[in-house]
């Protein structure tokens, strides 16, 4: 308690003419950015060590005679720090020419085009012509193994990925050989980066086009995608990342800080496991079985009106399969329907596989569970079946008689007469599998990357992602779909927006009642302990 | 001929057993008086040897002069952590010969001042950093180490003083920058011979991360003889800044070129002409590089001076570690410079961009300059690439490298346009 109430030193500094106060021990380069002040830097990441080795950030300090490098330099107090001095500016022309030297000139082919900070520095300040005359020393290309491909000569010698390997990955595959222009990154093992899966953020932290996606190597340029702000749906950890989406596909996916969750980093199997997403062969219309006993497409207003009317006469108590792939607004929505229809038990099947920790932020990990929505499926009441895989787990609901609801499990393992006995079979989900035939009702809803939400990660946090691709046909949230339903057979409004969805969840689990959708913001919101919150109420 | 040549106005106190073997062992070391300095500082307080080291004003003969018993001061003095004493034998740059002399003929007295400046600096262990070429003198100190532990000199309760004091003898890999004090600790530790941000200096995390001292072997030798003859005997000579003797390692073109130890202060003129017997046939002296290849160069005019740190940095250049290196006449000035700037662009290593880039750019500018292919503004160029690389980086590697360009355009630019598109013959990959 002592400590929090012990008042933070601070310092007084001017930069750029701006004064301001920080605390004690603030680093330069991170006293401009509170400015508002990008100081240039190659070397400096605010995840890794700093050698100051790039000489970027040189700026200059009042009354130190050379330039000090911003990213290890200190605040002192009444330091008056200039950035944009005539020697500053000149020491990173300096730099830039020299950086110039020996780099090719491959932007027109370099993945990196667009988001290059050697592009950016050089068209900003750099100058204008480089004057180097001898041909441009040349050390090729290397595969490191895994997902990564080294262009040594595009590369500026920031060791920021050898640093990564060293210090958060702890797994020391990369180095510095040879010396002076002569050196090159290189591994040191056979293997390479193979069998590391944490490799492929050293592809996100090289400033330039040196360590490249073989995934992603020449599939689109950096300025064509889109980018959007969403949540790792491949393991519990919810990882922050950035759908980066083109044509309606995801091209990638990147890691977005957060420091409470994965700091600036992601796995390898989370950031490649995304050809999923961008599937075709989706359900496009609602399908509603007719009279023949076939399903036929019709219109939302159509197959929810029916399946109300049916929901209205079979009051009997339900049962549920869910997907952990969908979002709690999604799975709270039927769990809310349940409790309309005389309430009853759900399940989630989901692939599990090894732990894999990073060890320089251990609180990262590539986690057991293989969806992103275990922890809020469990929330909800529904509880885990099924083998290692995903699969099995369900025969039982074969021979079930009342009202079945399947919500995104996609029951691709389950045999065609799954759901045959059921009273009443309403499958909400994204493909149309054998078993999914037997539904009566059918209805097509969009997956995370199509639409709003969030997910609760293992350590309970609540995390909101944003669409990015557009929705196929007819494709409406499960949220949306679930809450017209309720509204056609209970007596509340439907929600209009995720938010309306979010603060519905309240009314079946009290502990969401604590979250406002406004505070989740982009960094999510922890959610407080079932008992604590059962606790609470009754006090 | 005996060796070493031998010129009268010589002052010899480091240097007055080269040539002696039975200097070397153990035996012949104490019948010269060896460990008697260090039997001597163990009965005295290590802050009391500091300070006649202090009032000595010996400098550190590695190349920077910055004061020993200062830089000894600095060591924590109530520190729980282990300290080290780093002695910087490993000697590289170019036209320095000195320090592998010294090991070789009185391996002892390195012996006697690392356990002597360890002891002073409450150091319980000294690491001997030596280059891993010098084959031979490592073997001769390694030698005189076993010999030390041996005699009880070294190792637990040292002569029964109640003091430990280890020795070890580090080989290096070879490499420029290993004898930079931060690179050198990196290469200790086994890492990639790479200099260190400073702050933190040495005296506060040194080499595994512990508070350090490096000190070069010429610096510890002359500790031992000031420990044993007092402040006021070593500062007989010299001058009231640049006390005490040093050893000058003359190369180049030179009748005698060797190592030469003369009081600070001494006439460089009178130094080159008298003592080193001046060019081997009496050719005019075009320069004179007077500390190290990474100091500016005089010119034959410019000698009149003392060799001392002040009157050197008055001269606009440096003392640096004492290797003077005698251009005749007939030197190509040009092709001097651009096989320095080749040294230091191969001995680069790479961590700060304008060192690691901008000394291979120079050298390629200087090798079509030498070639005859150079362009009208590659001397500006040049000139603004070496103001780039100074004092910019984290160690001083590429000023050392910065340094001969800028003074050898300043004061042999006529060279530099002579050359330019000249139609000199044109020897591609020729060295």
């Amino acid at each position: 308690m002592a400590e929090e109430t012990t008042a933070i030193e601070t310092v007084t500094c001017t930069i750029d003419g701006m004064e301001m106060t920080v605390p004690k021990g603030t680093r330069i380069i991170d006293a401009a950015a509170m400015a508002g002040i990008d100081a240039p830097h190659y070397c400096y990441h605010p995840g890794l060590s700093s050698p100051a080795q790039c000489r970027m950030c040189l700026v200059e300090v009042e009354k130190v005679p050379k330039l000090v490098p911003a990213c290890t330099g200190q605040v002192a107090d009444g330091n008056v720090i200039r950035t944009q001095s005539e020697n500053a500016l000149k020491a990173r022309e300096g730099v830039l020419e020299f950086y110039m030297v020996n780099h090719p000139l491959d932007c027109p082919v370099c993945d990196q085009a667009g988001e290059c900070k050697l592009q950016d520095y050089i068209s900003a300040e750099g100058p204008a012509m480089g004057r180097l005359k001898e041909p441009k020393r040349v050390l090729g290309r290397d595969d490191f193994g895994g997902d990564v491909l080294f262009y040594a000569d595009r590369c500026v010698m920031c060791t920021r990925c050898v640093r990564f390997m060293r210090e958060v990955a702890q797994d020391e595959r990369l180095g510095v050989v040879q010396r002076g222009s002569r050196n090159v990154i290189d591994t040191f093992f056979d293997e390479g980066l193979d069998g590391n899966l944490w490799a492929d953020n050293i592809v996100d932290i090289c400033p330039v086009g040196a360590l490249v996606s073989k995934d992603f190597l020449h599939k689109a340029r950096a300025w064509d995608l889109d980018r959007t702000p969403s949540v790792c749906p491949n393991c519990t950890q919810g990882c922050n990342i950035r759908l980066e989406t083109r044509d309606n596909q995801v091209m990638r996916i990147k890691p977005r800080p957060n420091e409470e969750v994965n700091s600036h980093w992601m796995c390898d199997f989370g950031r490649l496991n995304y050809q999923w997403i961008n599937r075709g062969g989706r359900i496009e219309a609602p399908l509603v079985r007719d009279a023949s006993g076939r399903l036929s497409p019709v219109s939302w207003s159509e197959a929810l009106t029916k399946l109300a009317d049916a929901l209205r006469g079979s009051r009997a108590g339900a049962k549920a399969v869910v997907s952990p792939f969908m979002a709690n607004e999604d799975i709270g929505a039927l769990r809310r329907v349940m409790e309309q229809v005389g309430g009853g038990s759900g399940v989630f099947r989901v692939e599990t596989g090894e732990e894999v920790t990073l060890p320089g932020f251990p609180s990262l990990k590539l986690r057991t569970d293989r969806a992103a929505n275990v922890h809020g499926a469990e929330a909800f009441g529904f509880t885990r079946t099924g083998d290692a895989d995903g699969n099995g787990g369900i025969a039982d609901l074969s021979s079930f008689d009342g009202t079945l609801f399947v919500l995104g499990d996609e029951l691709a393992d389950v045999d065609a007469t799954f759901g045959a006995s059921a009273g009443l079979f309403v499958y909400v989900g994204h493909f149309l599998a054998p078993a999914a035939r037997n539904a009566h009702f059918v209805l097509p809803a969009t997956t995370f990357a199509e639409m709003e939400g969030t997910f609760t990660n293992v350590q309970r946090r609540v995390q909101r992602f944003w669409p990015a691709l557009q929705v196929p046909g007819m494709a409406r949230p499960a949220w949306q779909i679930l809450g017209v339903l309720l509204a056609g057979i209970g007596d509340e409004g439907a929600p209009g927006t995720a938010a309306d969805a979010f603060h519905a969840l309240g009314s079946v689990r009290p502990e969401f009642g604590t979250l406002q959708w406004a505070d989740l913001g982009a960094g999510g919101a922890l959610l407080p302990q079932p008992a604590a919150v059962g606790a609470g109420t009754q006090g | 001929m005996a060796y070493p040549y031998r010129h009268p106005s010589e002052t010899l106190v480091l240097s007055q057993y080269f040539g002696d073997p039975e200097a070397r062992t153990l035996k012949g070391w104490e019948a010269r008086g060896g460990y008697q300095a260090l039997r001597k500082a163990l009965g005295m307080s290590p802050g009391d040897i500091v300070n006649v080291v202090k009032a000595s004003g010996l400098r550190g003969r590695g190349g920077a002069g910055f004061p020993t018993g200062v830089k000894w001061s600095f060591m924590p003095q109530a520190s729980e952590k282990p300290h080290y004493l780093l002695c910087n034998a490993d000697e590289s740059e170019p036209g320095t010969f000195k320090d592998r002399e010294l090991i070789r003929w009185t391996p002892h007295a390195l012996v006697e001042g690392c356990l002597l400046g360890a002891y002073a600096i409450r150091a319980k262990h000294a690491y001997i950093y030596i280059r891993g070429e010098f084959f031979e003198p490592a073997q001769i100190l390694a030698r005189a180490i076993e010999e030390a532990y041996a005699a009880g000199y070294a190792g637990k309760d040292v002569m029964g003083s109640g003091h430990d004091l280890d020795i070890t003898l580090h080989l290096g890999a070879g490499a420029y920058i290993c004898g930079e004090e931060t690179g050198l600790m990196n290469s200790l530790e086994g890492r990639r011979g790479e200099p260190r941000l400073k702050p933190p200096f040495p005296a506060v995390s040194g080499a595994f991360g512990k508070p350090s001292t490096i000190n070069n072997v010429e610096t510890l030798i002359a500790a031992v003889h000031i420990v044993q003859n007092g402040a006021d005997w070593y500062k007989q000579w010299g001058t009231e800044k640049s006390t005490g003797t040093k050893l000058f390692c003359v190369s180049g073109h030179v009748k005698r070129p060797g190592n030469y130890e003369v009081p600070l202060g001494f006439n460089f003129k009178e130094f080159i002409y008298d003592v080193c017997g001046g060019t081997p046939n009496g050719k005019a002296i075009k320069a004179v590089i007077p500390g190290g290849s990474s100091v500016p160069i005089l010119t034959a005019d410019e000698l009149d001076i003392g060799m001392d740190y002040e009157a050197m940095a008055a001269a606009g250049t440096m003392l640096g570690c004492g290797s003077v290196i005698i251009m005749d006449e007939t030197t190509d000035i040009v092709k001097q410079v651009r096989r320095m700037v080749d040294f230091y662009s191969h001995e680069s290593c790479g961590q700060c961009t304008p060192c690691r880039e901008g000394t291979t750019w120079a050298a390629k500018i200087l090798r079509r300059i030498e070639n005859g292919r150079g362009q009208p503004d590659d001397i500006e160029t040049l000139l603004q690439i070496s103001d780039n690389m100074s004092g910019k980086t984290i160690c001083v590697l590429s000023d050392a490298a910065a340094a001969p360009i800028t003074s050898s355009i300043q004061k042999f630019r006529h060279e530099y346009e002579a050359r330019m598109g000249a139609g000199a013959p044109v020897l591609a990959g020729v060295r």
